[in-house]
């Protein structure tokens, strides 16, 4: 069986509208993963010791296990105890929550490197503990850290091809039920390969411009 | 939680986890020649050989490992490539992690110091001596902590197998979370050998790179 990309043009609405769920998943666990892992990060640094903890243990299991897995924890455990997610929401909270544990090891050492006179600054002019983390603190950090953040996000957009195997109609899946209709599976791969490269050529371009305008905003 | 469940189950897991561990070891260390030999040829003298060294690292960074597996395992036929699922699993995996360790080894040996480089040449040596006795030994100093990231995340890769049956971990506990239908413990059971083996790992990496560390 040869190769025969004429296949492909046949499919490109749904590759293309496979693209743009693969596009709104990445965007929609990168803000969870973003807003999630600062959460996350303050909770580590900052809570008492009965909440930090178990709260390292948890960071811990996240990063210590597959992605695979704990996609399949969520769609398929929480069924267990009553909470049946759509296929599209349980990827989009396992992605967003895998990332923030990974930007919230990042955010921390961020933080950690904010001068310690911002802090003592601030609490002197008057402004409360949590004011400070929030409006002082937290925003240097995450200036600092973006770039790290960024390569995150770019994994992100890779590893969103796993929420396939949980039945979301995104770029694999689409590029799956393609390949059912014609049994193409190289040509069509090949294609899917292709539209997530344009898109993380996309995604690569866009953190560029963003970091460039955070620094020179600086 | 069904500990009765687990205690029934938990040595079919352990079967799975030597799976795992085959794969880890097999695809990293092709990984690593792959990482080699993509380094060298980034920083080659030969434009022709940059080219296919950049672009291996943008085309396999640049698309999700998943898909490459499923292009070497279902595509691979078309083409001429008849690979059992295990196979297709060393072997995508290894050219996968082989283009982030590219990056790494080859971030490694810009890190030395390029006098090193033209003493040796100063002295005589081969560029292919100078490589293999001067530039490599002293860059592994260098590079088994960033490798260690590398194989950290490797290790966590080979879960993405199950989707082409490599009866490894994650397929096992997908497997058994379809016939108990109690994800958590299955869950749980994995989770607990995927963090001692990454914990081991992570162990050893350490003490490795401690020991390579001049004083």
């Amino acid at each position: 069986m040869g190769l025969d990309f004429s296949v492909i043009p046949g499919y490109f609405d749904a590759l293309l509208l496979g693209s743009l769920w693969t596009v709104a998943i990445t965007l929609s666990s990168a803000l969870i993963s973003f807003f999630g892992g600062i959460l996350l990060a303050v909770i580590a640094l900052y809570s008492p010791a009965i909440i930090r903890y178990p709260f390292r243990a948890f960071a811990f299991m996240f990063m210590g296990t597959p992605l695979l897995l704990q996609l399949f924890l969520i769609y398929f455990g929480l069924i267990q105890i009553g909470l049946d997610l759509p296929a599209f929401v349980a990827g989009v909270i396992g992605l967003g929550l895998h990332f923030a544990v990974y930007n919230s090891d990042i955010i921390q050492a961020g933080i950690l490197a904010v001068d310690k006179g911002q802090h003592e600054g601030a609490r002197t002019l008057g402004l409360s503990r949590l004011q400070t983390i929030r409006k002082i603190i937290v925003p240097q950090a995450v200036r600092t850290v973006l770039p790290p953040i960024g390569n995150n996000m770019i994994a992100l957009l890779k590893d969103s091809a796993l929420v396939s195997v949980i039945g979301v109609a995104e770029l694999t899946l689409t590029a799956q039920l393609a390949i059912s209709n014609t049994f193409r599976p190289f040509e069509f791969y090949v294609a899917a390969a292709a539209c997530y490269y344009v898109i993380n050529l996309g995604l690569e371009y866009g953190l560029r411009r963003l970091e460039q305008s955070i620094q020179t905003s600086r | 939680m069904d500990y009765d469940l687990i205690l029934r189950v938990y040595p079919y897991f352990l079967q799975a986890a030597v799976v795992t561990i085959e794969l880890s070891v097999l695809s990293i260390a092709l990984g690593l020649v792959c990482g080699t030999l993509g380094a060298y040829a980034r920083l080659s003298r030969w434009a022709t050989l940059r080219f296919i060294g950049a672009t291996y690292v943008s085309v396999i960074r640049g698309t999700p490992a998943l898909i490459q597996l499923f292009i070497l395992y279902f595509g691979g036929p078309q083409i001429g490539i008849q690979l059992d699922a295990f196979e297709a699993g060393v072997i995508g995996l290894g050219i996968n992690i082989g283009a982030y360790m590219t990056e790494t080894i080859r971030g490694a040996i810009i890190a030395m110091d390029k006098g090193q480089t033209e003493a040796a040449r100063t002295l005589g040596m081969s560029s292919w001596q100078t490589m293999r006795k001067v530039t490599l030994p002293q860059a592994a100093r260098l590079m088994i902590r960033p490798l260690g990231v590398n194989i950290n995340a490797q290790i966590k890769g080979t879960a993405l197998v199950a989707a082409i049956s490599v009866v490894e971990l994650t397929y096992t506990a997908q497997r058994y979370i379809g016939s108990t239908y109690k994800p958590f413990e299955m869950f749980f059971l994995a989770g607990i050998i995927y963090i001692i083996i990454i914990f081991v790992t992570g162990q050893g990496i350490s003490w490795l790179d401690r020991r390579v560390q001049i004083k």
